[in-house]
């Protein structure tokens, strides 16, 4: 059975309709990239999955059962974790203290929780940062940070929202290591990215949105050659060249 | 994260329990008893703004809520205070819950508008509602002899004294033991955003009716204590929106979301209400919200973090 199902997922904002009809399956184990340029409705996909935004019609289903309507933390009880485009650390807590909160999903106890942030804090190489502010951390760490407070909850899915977006180069393929580590020990991954060179090399299998609609879902190597997705991203002067 | 240090702290509450033995005057032990009342009023709400964001500007709901059930009791059944104030706990509390389902949906400044009108409904309904004694008020009946049972002290205010103290460690003891639970890191978190919280499995919603429900409980058998002092109580005394503001100010003086802060601040802003009215009398009677006004303005432009704050900032080397 699928860990994750979308049925026909439809999402208006006024008159911009965000998704549309969106249907797909990600297995357990998986790890599945979405493309898409600006405004494709990516983060919106990701909304309407984890409950912060509810579809105009379709159906989210965890393990074959809807959850279409249940709340955002509820969602996360279910084992869903993600993280924002946007990101939104707490910014008057310390980085510890961030992935605490994650950490007490699994537990009541303080020093427990404790322990658990200072692994997952460990993990994605910010061990040395624990007690600094998330608001002194710079873009890169607290990408990081978020990525820590979304594992420290346990999650059997993992809803990433850019994992490379506005960082820096230099820290890029320690990211992808991370993700792919994440992905060797059994967790299932959906990643929204915009460097095409990362998610070609990262993803099993690749979703392609465009306006709202999906316009392709295959293996990367079938992706790069699909014609809509090529106009999609680059324009028809690209396949005429 | 500066604290006190525990000998200090200990050292302060000796003295505190030794200051009616040395100080035997009414007005300088009324002056301390108002500092902890408004301290405990200050950390209850500290409980719900300063930890979990919600800026309630409503908090007299409960205060009243406190007053009007011990009295009603004590008047109607002849019941202790004791037990009256209980009640008034659970009531309070259980009424936050009936006002925080619906105003919690909102965020931010409309949250505390929203807290401002249902302030405003809750006190023209009570100086409307005959059975409690609408705008006459409520006296609270005389009973002899003095008594811890009876909750009333004619002979000296030393009992009230320490009942308020009590009070006072109460409300620092609940806000130090939620500020080290789970309960405490999500009510930070809720503050600090929502959102993110919700996605990392807080139930938000019902962690903010937590916050509620401590704070109104907290803040109802203050308002017990203030009926049984006062032994009259009316709307405009325990209803009143100017009661609710002045708790915030005392909480945002002190500075919020710590322990010390409240207490802080309630050291500072009681005795100068206390002493402007000495100063200036009756006539002056707004003068000690003038004083408030400026100082209010001085610590939001120097030290948005409060005397609190303040003093970590100067301690720091």
């Amino acid at each position: 059975m699928s860990l994750l199902e979308a049925r026909g997922l439809t999402k208006r904002f006024g008159g911009v309709v965000a998704n549309r009809d969106i249907s797909f399956t990600v297995a357990p184990g998986e790890l599945v990239g979405i493309i898409g340029p600006n405004g494709a409705g990516k983060s919106t996909l990701f909304d309407l999955i984890t409950g912060f935004a509810r579809p105009d019609a379709g159906e989210v289903l965890l393990d074959g059962r809807p959850v279409t309507h249940r709340r955002p933390d509820e969602i996360s009880r279910l084992g869903v974790a993600r993280t924002f485009q946007k990101l939104r650390p707490f910014a008057e807590m310390t980085a510890l203290e961030n992935v605490m909160i994650g950490a007490f999903q699994r537990t009541r106890d303080v020093d427990e929780a404790r322990r658990a942030a200072c692994e997952a804090l460990e993990a994605v190489g910010l061990g040395d940062r624990a007690h600094a502010h998330a608001r002194g951390l710079s873009t890169g760490q607290r990408k990081r940070l978020e990525l820590a407070r979304a594992l420290a909850t346990r999650p059997r899915l993992l809803l990433l929202d850019e994992v490379t977006g506005g960082v820096d180069q230099a820290t890029i393929p320690g990211l992808v290591r991370l993700v792919r580590d994440l992905h060797a020990r059994g967790l299932t991954l959906v990643v929204i990215e915009h460097n095409m060179r990362v998610i070609m090399d990262l993803a099993q299998r690749i979703l392609a949105l465009q306006l709202g609609e999906l316009i392709a879902d295959g293996p990367p190597a079938e992706i790069m050659r699909d014609h809509r997705v090529i106009d999609a991203y680059l324009g028809e002067a690209w396949r005429r060249a | 994260m500066a604290r006190l240090p525990g000998l200090a702290a200990a050292a302060l509450l000796a003295a505190l329990l030794a200051f009616p033995l040395v100080v035997t005057l009414p007005f300088p032990r009324h002056v301390m008893i108002m500092i902890f009342l408004y301290a405990t009023l200050a950390q209850a709400w500290n409980l719900l703004a300063g930890y979990c964001g919600q800026i309630s500007l409503g908090h007299a709901v409960f205060f009243g809520t406190g007053a009007y059930t011990s009295s009603m009791l004590v008047k109607t059944l002849d019941l202790t205070p004791w037990a009256g104030m209980l009640a008034g706990a659970v009531l309070a509390a259980a009424l936050s819950q009936v006002i925080g389902y619906p105003v919690f949906r909102l965020q931010g400044h409309y949250f505390a508008i929203a807290t401002i009108a249902v302030g405003e409904i809750v006190y023209t309904l009570a100086l409307n509602w005959d059975l409690i004694g609408a705008a006459r008020g409520l006296y609270v009946p005389i009973k002899r002899p003095d008594s811890l049972s009876n909750f009333q002290f004619h002979e000296s205010k030393q009992a009230y004294y320490y009942i308020a103290l009590a009070l006072l460690l109460l409300a620092v003891a609940v806000t130090r033991r939620v500020e080290r639970s789970r309960t405490g890191f999500y009510f930070r978190a809720i503050r600090e955003d929502a959102l993110a919280a919700a996605s990392l499995g807080v139930a938000v919603t019902r962690y903010k009716l937590r916050a509620m429900a401590l704070s109104a409980a907290l803040t109802a058998l203050c308002g017990t204590f203030y009926a049984q002092y006062v032994l009259f109580i009316d709307p405009e005394s325990v209803f009143p929106l100017s009661l609710s503001i002045l708790i915030c100010l005392v909480a945002v003086l002190g500075g919020v979301g710590t322990v010390w802060g409240p207490l802080v601040g309630a050291a500072v802003l009681v005795p100068l209400g206390e002493g402007t009215r000495i100063l200036f009398g009756g006539t002056g009677k707004a003068l000690d919200l003038v004083v408030y006004g400026a100082l209010i303005m001085l610590v939001s432009v120097l030290q948005p973090a409060g005397l609190v704050g303040l003093a970590r900032r100067l301690g720091r080397p």
